[in-house]
């Protein structure tokens, strides 16, 4: 047990690293700022989520641990929201879509 | 090759991956092209130094730094949600971004369609 958790810890700082390098090639590689919009948020909380797991394994006392906890909940509730925000700020003022998007729900254009 | 030892190198991985994902995000924040473009590279910005405090506080054994983590997240989120407030009260500016990928109706410039967003069309009238 005590040489599975720095194993563990290890593959998820990995993982979790390699997901944040995800999320920056998609904020450079995507068209518009709806679909950046995707990578920076959900790859992005996916990476710095997975990493402090990976504290919250390594730690071996409890307060640590639930407080990385608390840290992965707290991410996964504001980073939808504040990306939601700013996707809805961006369209509301007429930031135009890419010309490859294929359909716009909230335009009332038939 | 020991856990310990899996461990220490494989953070030291994280830390160069996370370094590069870090410079690439500020280079975002510079180039832009548009305002939200940076807002969001300033967010991810933020979720990539949670990650790499996390990895630090492995490596160093300090478990002082999970509350700066919290902490940065909750700042981070905070001026998101005020730069998103900015940019709704502030409009679209006419050199703000490419206009090649401009494919919306050309007199939708300046705050456009703010009527289908009823509540925010109430907030800019005051």
């Amino acid at each position: 047990m005590t040489e599975l958790a720095p194993i563990i810890a290890g593959l998820l700082v990995l993982v979790g690293s390699f997901f944040a390098l995800v999320a920056v090639i998609g904020l450079w590689r995507l068209p518009d700022i709806y679909t950046r919009s995707h990578a920076a948020s959900k790859t992005g909380t996916l990476g710095s989520g997975l990493v402090l797991i990976a504290l919250a394994v390594h730690a071996g006392d409890a307060g640590t641990t639930s407080r990385a906890l608390a840290g992965v909940v707290f991410f996964l509730l504001t980073a939808p929201i504040a990306a939601h925000l700013l996707a809805r700020a961006a369209y509301a003022v007429g930031y135009p879509l890419s010309k490859d998007s294929v359909r716009d729900d909230l335009s009332n254009r038939p | 090759m020991g856990a310990a030892e899996f461990l220490d190198w494989s953070v030291q991985i994280a830390l160069v991956i996370l370094s590069l994902a870090f410079l690439g995000t500020v280079f975002k924040v510079i180039r832009g092209p548009t305002l939200p473009d940076r807002i969001l590279a300033l967010d991810m910005l933020v979720a990539t130094a949670i990650g790499f405090i996390a990895a630090i506080g492995i490596k160093t054994g300090f478990t002082l730094y999970v509350d700066i983590a919290i902490t940065l997240g909750l700042v981070g989120f905070l001026a998101t949600v005020a730069f998103a407030r900015f940019v709704l009260t502030r409009g679209r500016s006419e050199n703000d971004g490419p206009s090649e990928d401009d494919d919306m109706t050309q007199d939708a410039v300046i705050m456009p369609d703010a009527a289908q967003f009823s509540e925010i069309g109430e907030a800019k009238k005051k």
